[in-house]
């Protein structure tokens, strides 16, 4: 009894409040969209073509920047020439678009010859390290390795993260945006896969490749589709991340894109639902660490999480335990 | 093996191996003057044949003197062995037995730190370099094992996730290990301070012992150029026996086909433990090296880059062949690290980086073009290109065509008689850059990108034509913009695209041998 005293005593007495686990909560949650949104492109690329596309956090850093240059071009997040929402649609538009096309080229030029060739397993995987290493440094170059500001508290004098109170929580409007936005985007997605006929042929290239390609269904455009509408939320995830943390930065894509990628992982790897699921978890688990624990060490905790998960459910909560076919 | 996407039509016809398809091309003995002379090359015992190149190598430090210049020359080499160390260990587990361990970089900071830790003033241990090693290169294998124990179970993919985040997590907590305390209740429990200062955080840790062992102190830039070359002699020696036996073979079999492997009774889990630990071992090894060179630890020497420019190293000489690692590293560490320095002596007529770009293109040309007349058809183009874009400038603006080059002996202008050239062939703009605007250059670079990857889409002569422009825009790019980087972002931008560039045209290296997927 003494000891779990002892432990309480380690927390600040605003930690052991309600409204600040709630904040927490509600962080956590907003983090946790955005983390899932990169998820899903991961997840999709590796339900068809099972590469880990490690250039998937260079591509939400670049839809990130597109966002700050848009902002920038239209007068800055002081003195926009727009309103506001305009602004920030086109922001969007704008990310989503460039971050999609890139894409698609990185698809076209760094994993495309390798499928051509039947190149061993290995060969994609490190052809995405070179990749993300490429943009990072490019970005580097180009943009310079100090960090852009979004400045978007700025934004109408602050009142995008005024907070409004719903119940027991009190969220600013920019955590409602960014929630409201991903679950648009997500229904958009599961509406997409789930209805349409490249959906469908979608789920069936991601069944079985080679018998998708059988029954006539262009697998290559497929996969083009798949990385322009993954790499597209990754860039739409890039604004959100700008608009939430006030920046960006060269390095940004390795750091949040790892985290991304343990949360796919435990989601279940190639599950759409399970993506958004793990984003989520890992959201709320960095946000409690962040707020009970430490910053320092929030990416320990969330490879404990990835540790436990992979031992214990490999395939994630979603994903189903594929058989190895020889 | 179920998810590999169809054959293309040019491939082999249906039924046939792609090997027996292909034998004639295998038998074929190269002839001519280079054939000859391969064939006695050949005949020559393989380790007669590393004997001799390590022996030349250890002549180097007798052929120069302690001049200042010198001194930085063994500095290159001795750098340049630690990652051929560093290069040998991760080919263990990446070509011997294909495990794609992205945490390896944790085990040479491990190494570094160790060593560190037990050999310096920082918890005022001065064990001697031999104990030190010992045990830092112990727990760094166990750390090896421990890691690879919960990822035994993983496929190739998982594998590299995990041991990514152990890699990360080595730097989270060696930047933050200077204020690490139990769960912040230091004083509640009764220690005697809040935190313990166990890294050095961001500074690392400073004022590390030279190795001593036996009342030897190697102080000398020459001692530790031995030191690390007597370490990767050993390494070798050790790892190609290894790969000539029993393990090394089993290895093999896992990187082929696991499942195969298994069902002929390697122990697979063994094995992969087996391999990572091993890795971390010669990791360490090399980890303690470059700490006492260095004489201090700082974290920024073991991150995630420098994981990269190991993989780059290891994938340019050939994953698998030890060799090949040895000579992807001199290749990295000396070209792409010393040689893109701007200001770099290494000799009088070549100040900067300059020789290591246009030397780079040009060899990439006369190997990949064929035959000799298009080529020299290619570089007049080039020349004429540059040329004409030149006179266009030069006529249209008053802006000038004298660009920024630096350094180098002055007979010719700034940058030698090499910068003279690329001042009549390049149109460098003379004080855009003063100005501060970098814009028109990125763009330029981008654009750059954008008719490389044209190329690798169209075929014959439009090819070559648009390899003209090319070419010139390289030129153009690296004098504006690139080589004002070139001891930074640019040459690491440069090894991410040698890593791309090698998966799709060359995925066996410079020495590695093709390797045939059996689908």
């Amino acid at each position: 009894m003494y000891a779990v005293f002892q432990l309480l005593g380690y927390f600040q007495d605003y930690q052991l409040t309600w409204s600040y686990l709630l904040d927490q909560l509600v962080a956590g949650l907003t983090l946790g969209s955005v983390y899932g949104l990169i998820a899903i492109g991961y997840s999709m690329v590796y339900g068809i073509l099972k590469l880990l596309n490690f250039a998937h956090g260079e591509v939400f850093m670049i839809g990130s920047y597109i966002g700050y240059f848009v902002l920038t071009w239209l007068g800055g997040a002081a003195d926009p020439s727009l309103p506001i929402a305009v602004v920030i649609a086109l922001m969007f538009i704008a990310a989503m678009l460039g971050a999609g096309l890139l894409g698609v080229v990185i698809e076209r030029f760094a994993y495309r010859p390798l499928r051509e060739k039947r190149a061993p397993r290995i060969a994609p995987l490190i052809s995405a390290l070179g990749v993300s290493f490429f943009l990072q440094q490019l970005a580097v170059i180009c943009f310079g390795s100090a960090p852009k500001q979004y400045d978007s508290y700025s934004f109408d004098a602050g009142s995008l993260f005024t907070r409004i109170s719903i119940g027991p929580f009190e969220i600013q409007y920019m955590q409602i945006f960014v929630i409201v936005v991903t679950a648009v985007l997500m229904l958009g997605l599961t509406i997409f896969v789930a209805r349409t006929q490249v959906g469908r042929a979608m789920r069936a290239t991601s069944f079985d490749l080679e018998a998708a390609s059988m029954m006539g269904i262009d697998v290559d455009r497929v996969i083009v589709v798949t990385f322009l509408i993954g790499s597209a939320l990754a860039g739409a995830a890039g604004v959100m991340n700008g608009l939430i943390f006030q920046n960006v930065d060269p390095y940004v894509g390795f750091q949040v894109g790892l985290v991304a990628f343990a949360a796919a992982v435990i989601g279940g790897i190639g599950s759409i639902p399970g993506a958004m699921l793990g984003g989520l978890a890992i959201g709320l688990g960095r946000t409690f660490a962040v707020g009970y624990v430490s910053s320092a060490y929030q990416d320990v905790i969330v490879f404990a999480i990835l540790i436990v998960f992979l031992l214990l459910r490999p395939s994630g909560i979603f994903g189903v335990p594929a058989p190895s076919k020889v | 093996m179920s998810d590999v996407p169809p054959t293309e039509p040019t491939g082999p016809q249906i039924g046939a191996d792609e090997w027996v398809a292909r034998s004639d091309e295998h038998a074929e003995a190269p002839r001519g003057l280079v054939g000859r002379a391969r064939g006695v090359f050949e005949r020559v015992p393989k380790p007669v044949v590393f004997l001799f190149a390590f022996a030349l190598v250890a002549f180097i430090p007798v052929a120069t003197s302690q001049t200042d210049n010198d001194i930085y020359f063994l500095r290159v080499g001795t750098v340049a062995l630690v990652f051929a160390l560093l290069a040998l260990g991760l080919n263990v587990a990446v070509g011997f037995a294909g495990l794609l361990d992205l945490g390896y970089i944790a085990y040479y900071g491990v190494g570094a730190y160790g060593y560190a830790m037990l050999s310096s003033d920082k918890f005022g241990l001065h064990w001697q370099a031999w104990q030190s090693i010992i045990v830092v290169v112990a727990v760094s294998a166990l750390l090896g094992f421990l890691l690879a124990l919960p990822s035994r179970r993983l496929v190739g993919d998982y594998l590299a996730i995990v041991t990514l985040f152990f890699g990360q997590i080595f730097y989270v907590f060696v930047t933050q290990g200077y204020r690490v305390s139990f769960l912040g209740l230091n004083n509640d429990l009764g220690f005697d301070r809040a935190n313990w200062d166990l890294t050095g955080g961001p500074n690392g840790i400073a004022n590390v012992d030279r190795f001593t062992a036996f009342g030897f102190t190697a102080s000398s830039e020459r001692a530790y150029f031995y030191v690390t070359l007597t370490a990767v002699v050993v390494v070798f020696a050790g790892l190609s026996l290894v790969n000539r036996s029993r393990t090394g073979r089993a290895w093999r079999a896992l990187h082929d086909d696991t499942l195969a492997a298994q069902a002929m009774s390697v122990p697979v889990n063994w094995l992969k433990l087996m391999a990572v630990g091993v890795g971390a071992a010669i990791a360490a090894l090399a980890g303690t090296i470059n700490s006492a060179l260095l004489q201090g630890a700082f974290p920024d020497d073991y991150n995630t880059q420098v994981l990269i420019v190991i993989y780059v190293m290891v994938i340019l000489g050939g994953s698998g062949s030890l060799a090949g690692a040895v000579l992807g590293a001199v290749v990295v560490s000396v070209f792409m690290f010393e040689g893109l320095r701007p200001q770099t002596p290494i000799s009088e007529w070549t100040f900067n980086g300059r020789w290591v770009f246009y030397g780079g293109i040009l060899l990439v040309l006369v190997v990949a073009i064929r035959p000799w007349r298009r080529l020299a058809a290619i570089l007049a183009g080039v020349v004429a290109f540059g040329i004409a874009m030149h006179a266009i400038v030069a006529a249209t603006t008053t802006k000038g065509t004298d660009g920024l080059l630096n350094t180098g002996p002055e007979e010719f202008g700034e940058g030698g008689w090499l910068g003279w050239l690329i001042r009549n062939w390049l149109a460098l703009p003379a004080d855009t850059y003063a100005q501060g605007t970098k814009t028109p250059f990125n763009i330029a670079l981008v654009g750059l990108i954008a008719l490389v990857l044209c190329l690798t889409l169209i075929r014959g002569w439009k090819r070559d034509v648009l390899l003209v422009p090319t070419i010139w825009l390289a030129g153009f790019v690296w004098e504006t913009r690139l080589v004002l980087e070139a001891s930074g972002p640019t040459r690491l931008l440069l090894l991410g695209a040698i890593l791309v560039i090698l998966m799709t045209a060359r995925p066996q290296g410079l020495l590695g041998k093709p390797r045939v997927e059996i689908v």
